[in-house]
């Protein structure tokens, strides 16, 4: 009767608290060492995109508008050398229930759950998709766990996840509320076993199939306005769903040449499980912190398989800083009228140095918006930036400092997009491999499977494999 | 911790804290700084039965779950806001609406 709840043992018994949380068995699509087959998994849902957008319009979610930024794309014009500065467009995905993309990830995972008869559900979030698992499951009927990271020791929480706790709770969801540290998953998994939920992971192919519908809108919407395809998408990048899920269903919708644009703050230097770092950022997510590592090692997520997976999509990424977006979101307010959360501009604010650099006829699509309110809003972050002994100032972004200065720009034509080298995330990706395989080499199926991992060709990734340590 | 002497009575909504991994028992591979102290949890609920602030106590959560801890708050807020005015924000909405201005004003000459 007395089970053993020490972290050694809940985390020994993880793969059998999974099995019966996830409602699907991960085994099946295994194919020896380190292959298995994605595009099955993704395919063991059961649901095409049609039936996808039919749940989710009846769960209040999807078909958000396309807008154009017009007053944006003129001031990036002035910018820009002449006949550059691509037109700008934003998917309003605020528009959805619970205020952000995270409602089409949310909604297919939920609407599985209660349709295998789960009693409940559980989500380990501290982002906007524990409001859209509590937004989802209410209309479904299932109670809600929602465990986040949300303090540090002092008991000091971080404001835009006491907002998230806030909304959460106000949907109707038990939060549990922890300090920092990664044992937040071995809390989820003790919450699990004790209740017998369903694990609304981020990362299973019910999320990720969620997202698809966004990408395909945005390329439908296109076809619909201008009679063709973006020319690129820009997409937060955090734990990689968000690229994966648009990715697909840009692909889906027929769009063969969109780019593929991922973009993350740069955190670099604020350790994530550090209690002192914790309240010395002003983003939570869509930052390097978590788009690097989940970029390089998808299967570092709560599920067996990630089917969030980003280097199979991305085809170009970009860092931001925290200075930058907090200069995006007070002018998407001033000049467009949109007062939106700073977090899901992240992807904007990259556009605006990715549109000066294309052609005026060209189109940039940024995917998504999110819900701003007290906490996770430019004011609150830099009040509490301030607080935690961050420097805020206006000048050159250049000088910002993840942690200690926050350098808003003084104009426009400041704002930088820095590119990460693809190649760069591939090696560190392959560096992880070098370590799972201990020595021996690949064989045929596990060379091919690297390649689709990388998006690349086998010959490539046998390149990179030899420069990686250098 | 609100230092009221007056017990809490049952059905009120409060907040409980617990110790969920003390410092020596937490995962492995932390950094140092984390390392040293208490995984923390809170939560919050319906109180069962009647209990002094500081005192261990009972309430049923949103989620219909009953869960122990030490009764740390009764009626607890959210202390988040929209903190103070950012002076190095103030500025930048009238610095681009008025190059929204000049450059409407010359798209309009333009058209004319």
């Amino acid at each position: 009767m007395s089970r053993d709840t020490s972290y050694e043992a809940v985390m020994a018994r993880r793969p059998e608290i999974m099995r019966k949380a996830l409602g699907l068995d991960y085994k099946q699509f295994e194919r020896g060492g380190l292959a298995f087959d994605y595009e099955a998994m993704m395919k063991a849902t059961g649901y095409t995109i049609n039936r996808i957008m039919d749940i989710q319009h009846k769960s209040k979610v999807g078909n958000t508008p396309l807008f154009e930024l017009k007053n944006i794309t003129r001031l990036v014009r002035k910018t820009a050398a002449k006949g550059k500065g691509a037109r700008i467009f934003v998917k309003d995905e605020a528009a959805n229930a619970s205020g952000s993309f995270k409602a089409r990830r949310s909604s297919i995972s939920i609407h599985e759950a209660a349709r295998q008869g789960y009693a409940g559900v559980v989500a380990a979030t501290s982002g906007n998709y524990g409001a859209a698992v509590v937004s989802q499951a209410g209309m479904h009927g299932l109670k809600t766990i929602i465990v986040q990271e949300i303090f540090d020791s002092r008991m000091v929480g971080q404001p835009e996840i006491v907002e998230k706790a806030r909304v959460c709770e106000a949907l109707g969801a038990e939060v549990l509320m922890l300090t920092v540290g990664p044992e937040l998953f071995y809390v989820m998994l003790s919450v699990l076993e004790e209740t017998g939920y369903f694990n609304a992971s981020l990362y299973t192919p019910f999320g990720i199939a969620g997202i698809e519908t966004l990408g395909y809108e945005v390329v439908k919407q296109c076809q619909e306005q201008f009679g063709r395809e973006p020319d690129a998408v820009l997409i937060t990048h955090a734990g990689g769903g968000n690229v994966t899920g648009t990715a697909r269903g840009v692909r889906k919708a027929g769009a063969k040449k969109t780019r593929i644009i991922g973009a993350s703050v740069d955190l670099s230097g604020l350790h994530m499980a550090s209690d002192r770092d914790f309240n010395r950022k002003s983003f939570t997510t869509g930052h390097t912190g978590f788009g690097i590592p989940f970029a390089t090692w998808p299967d570092r997520s709560d599920v067996p398989r990630s089917a969030a997976r980003p280097l199979r999509y991305m085809e170009e990424y970009y860092t931001i800083t925290q200075g930058e977006v907090f200069y995006t979101t007070e002018m998407l307010a001033a000049c467009e009228g949109l007062e939106r959360g700073p977090a899901g501009n992240t992807s904007l604010t990259a556009a605006i140095d990715i549109a000066r650099h294309m052609d005026q006829d060209q189109i940039v699509v940024v995917q998504e918006t999110e819900y701003t309110g007290a906490g996770k809003h430019p004011t609150a972050q830099l009040t509490f930036a301030k607080q935690n002994q961050v420097q805020v100032r206006r000048g050159d972004p250049k000088e910002n400092k993840p942690g200690e200065a926050i350098v808003i720009p003084e104009h426009l034509s400041q704002i930088r997009a820095v590119e990460v080298p693809m190649d760069k995330l591939r090696k560190s990706y392959l560096k992880n491999i070098i370590k799972e395989l201990n020595g021996r080499e690949p064989s045929a199926a596990e060379w091919d499977y690297l390649a689709e991992e990388l998006n690349t060709d086998v010959q490539k990734v046998k390149e990179l494999l030899k420069t990686v340590n250098e | 911790m609100k230092t009221n002497q007056e017990p809490v009575k049952a059905g009120h909504w409060v907040e409980l804290t617990r110790v969920v991994l003390p410092a020596a028992k937490r995962a492995p591979n932390l950094p140092a700084e984390t390392k040293k102290t208490d995984l923390v949890l809170k939560v919050r609920g319906f109180l069962l039965e009647d209990a002094a602030l500081g005192a261990e106590a009972k309430v049923r959560t949103l989620a219909e779950r009953e869960l122990t801890g030490i009764l740390t708050d009764a009626e607890p807020r959210f202390p988040h806001d929209f903190g103070n005015p950012v002076p190095e924000l103030l500025q930048i909405g009238r610095e681009l609406r008025a190059e929204v201005r000049d450059i409407l004003q010359q798209e309009r000459e333009a058209n004319k």
